[in-house]
């Protein structure tokens, strides 16, 4: 079923059990807010010789969403600022893709299990709400991506 | 015993449903709330404007000119007709949208009793989709005025046990949805009428979820203003209706600026045809207005009144059925009383987004989210819900599959 290449089994563990997930108790705290569904995040980190730490969300939002963020989070949390960018832009260009890209492994990891959100373009905002908040925090801590 | 429809016949004429969905699965479309499917008619007038009578209205002294003119008030007078209105008291605008923009900016501008002024109450209720609602808030922030509102009750209805202290003598205007949007409740509208007039209030009914689905008549509603969408009746999208008192139209200032609104002109100053022409500026979506008057024979053709049976019907099947299934929970009112064709449900656990996925493998499509009326989701707690909106061209066969879909959503994501 065409469903599962977009619920694969990584999502939904993700979904049901989210890693980092709590109170951002941050300095900088962005909420991002997609207008389409009322899904929304708050999102805070520490940027720490040039790492990025102390990364916490919350949220609501549909299972590509609230695992997208949990992936994330595990994906970005204890990288160089460096790293974590690439990270950022891998991911975002496989969203961007209309699945015609199918994404770094290596680089992605988890994350490739998104791959078949890029088929559904009414879910790619799902999917990436909790990247650009990550972004969002990133800049604020004064970190360049 | 139900009137029935032949949904099979009606079926035929609209082309979207010879197409299959993802899976080879056919077309159950359920989200007329947001937008109709449309007739071939539909199409067909407007092709027809197009390639025999397309000139500018009003303008041209050709015969094309005349036919463009003919046919575009001639659907002036066929919606004029639709709700018991006269055709002078019909403003063609883009969408219902704009229709109550066009109010709000309207009575900024105005002098005389439907100005509104610094310490003005404007009154709407929790109900209301946001272009009901946004409009009204930034005109009270513009003016000084105070925006007061009807509170919802967790069933749907508004709780009018407080009328006397929401609706004052520094009442101006009060605009209230038909019929809700996420709910489908129908608020009982008639004491909040009575009410705004007797303190000398206008009242604007938004008309946009129960215009193409049932049987609306100004006079008998004893409103003052009604706004609906042609795309929600069948008719195509870049068409809205306000309708208003003649006596009031006349009264108020334009609300866009332009051609064919105008009297005169100088270099320093202007003055306004008469309505409803001075809020028509620029050359106007006729080939729209054409459409939309084919809908509305489309939707007479068949019967107002029989529609709206046919889709209690409808919706009465698909309520038995929801409350049959575990985990399911219906929003708004539980019953077929005091409701119109519009259903929202929760699934225990799942995001809406999550369930129309799903519920799309089907050939379902509903509409997930917080549907335009984010202060109600508040109000209920609730992120969002989805929700599924019959019309005249479902039947009980898209109900199954509509039922079907919803336990297969509830279950997709339970056993894994």
């Amino acid at each position: 079923m065409e469903l599962d290449s977009l619920y694969q089994a990584v999502i939904l563990d993700h979904y049901k059990q989210p890693h980092h997930k709590g109170l951002p108790v941050g300095e900088f705290q962005v909420r991002h807010i997609n207008p389409n569904c009322g899904d929304e995040i708050t999102l805070s980190l520490s940027i720490e010789d040039g790492k990025v730490t102390n990364l916490i969300w919350d949220g609501v939002g549909c299972s590509i969403s609230q695992a997208s963020a949990s992936i994330m989070s595990d994906l970005v949390d204890g990288k160089s600022i460096e790293s974590a960018g690439k990270v950022l832009q891998e991911f975002t260009e496989l969203m961007q893709s209309k699945g015609s890209k199918s994404g770094d492994e290596e680089i992605l990891e988890d994350a490739i299990a998104l791959a078949g959100v890029s088929k559904f373009p009414a879910r790619v905002k799902c999917a990436l709400l909790s990247w650009m908040a990550f972004k969002d925090a990133a800049i604020q801590n004064g970190a360049e991506l | 015993m139900t009137s029935t429809l032949d949904v099979s016949a009606i079926k035929r004429d609209f082309p979207i449903f010879d197409q299959e969905m993802r899976g080879g699965k056919r077309l159950v479309f359920l989200d007329s709330g947001a937008t109709s499917q449309k007739p071939v008619q539909v199409m067909d007038a407007e092709r027809i404007f197009y390639s025999t009578n397309n000139a500018a209205v009003h303008r041209g002294s050709y015969l094309l000119a005349e036919r463009a003119s003919e046919a575009f008030e001639g659907a002036r007078a066929r919606v004029a007709q639709f709700i018991g209105a006269g055709s002078d008291e019909i403003v063609f605008t883009k969408s219902a949208t704009e229709s109550l923009n066009l109010l709000a900016a309207s009575f900024e501008r105005s002098s005389g009793s439907l100005a509104i002024k610094a310490g003005d109450e404007i009154v709407v209720s929790e109900l209301e989709h946001h272009a009901n609602l946004i409009p009204w808030q930034e005109l009270a922030k513009r003016t000084g005025a105070v925006l007061k509102w009807f509170e919802m009750n967790q069933d749907g209805s508004l709780d009018l046990s407080r009328i006397d202290q929401v609706i004052t003598s520094k009442c101006k205007v009060v605009a209230i949805t038909h019929q809700s949007n996420v709910l489908g409740s129908v608020p009982d509208i008639a004491p909040i009428i009575e009410a705004a007039h007797s303190v000398g209030a206008v009242f604007v009914l938004d008309g946009c979820q129960s215009t193409p689905h049932q049987p609306v008549d100004v006079k008998e509603l004893n409103v003052d203003f009604l706004v609906f969408s042609g795309h929600k009746a069948l008719g195509p999208t870049g068409i809205g209706v306000l309708w208003g008192r003649h006596d009031l139209l006349s009264e108020m200032e334009p609300f866009l600026y332009g051609g064919s609104m105008i009297e005169t002109v100088t270099m320093t100053d202007s003055t306004w045809a008469e309505a409803p022409k001075r809020f028509e500026a620029g050359v106007p979506n006729m080939a729209q207005a054409v459409g939309l008057a084919a809908a509305l024979d489309y939707l007479d053709g068949v019967g107002l009144e029989r529609i709206h049976e046919w889709e209690r019907h409808l919706t009465q099947y698909a309520l038995d059925g929801l409350h049959g299934i575990e985990g399911v929970k219906v929003v708004g009112p539980q019953g077929i009383e005091s409701r119109g064709g519009v259903i929202s449900f929760t699934i225990e656990g799942l995001h809406p987004h999550d369930i129309g996925q799903v519920m799309d493998q089907y050939g379902v499509a509903v509409r997930t989210g917080h549907h335009c009326a984010w202060p109600l989701m508040r109000k209920l707690g609730l992120t969002g819900t989805t929700r599924a909106s019959f019309y005249l061209y479902n039947d009980l066969g898209d109900v199954e599959v509509f039922l079907e879909s919803v336990t297969a959503a509830r279950d997709y994501f339970g056993k894994r």
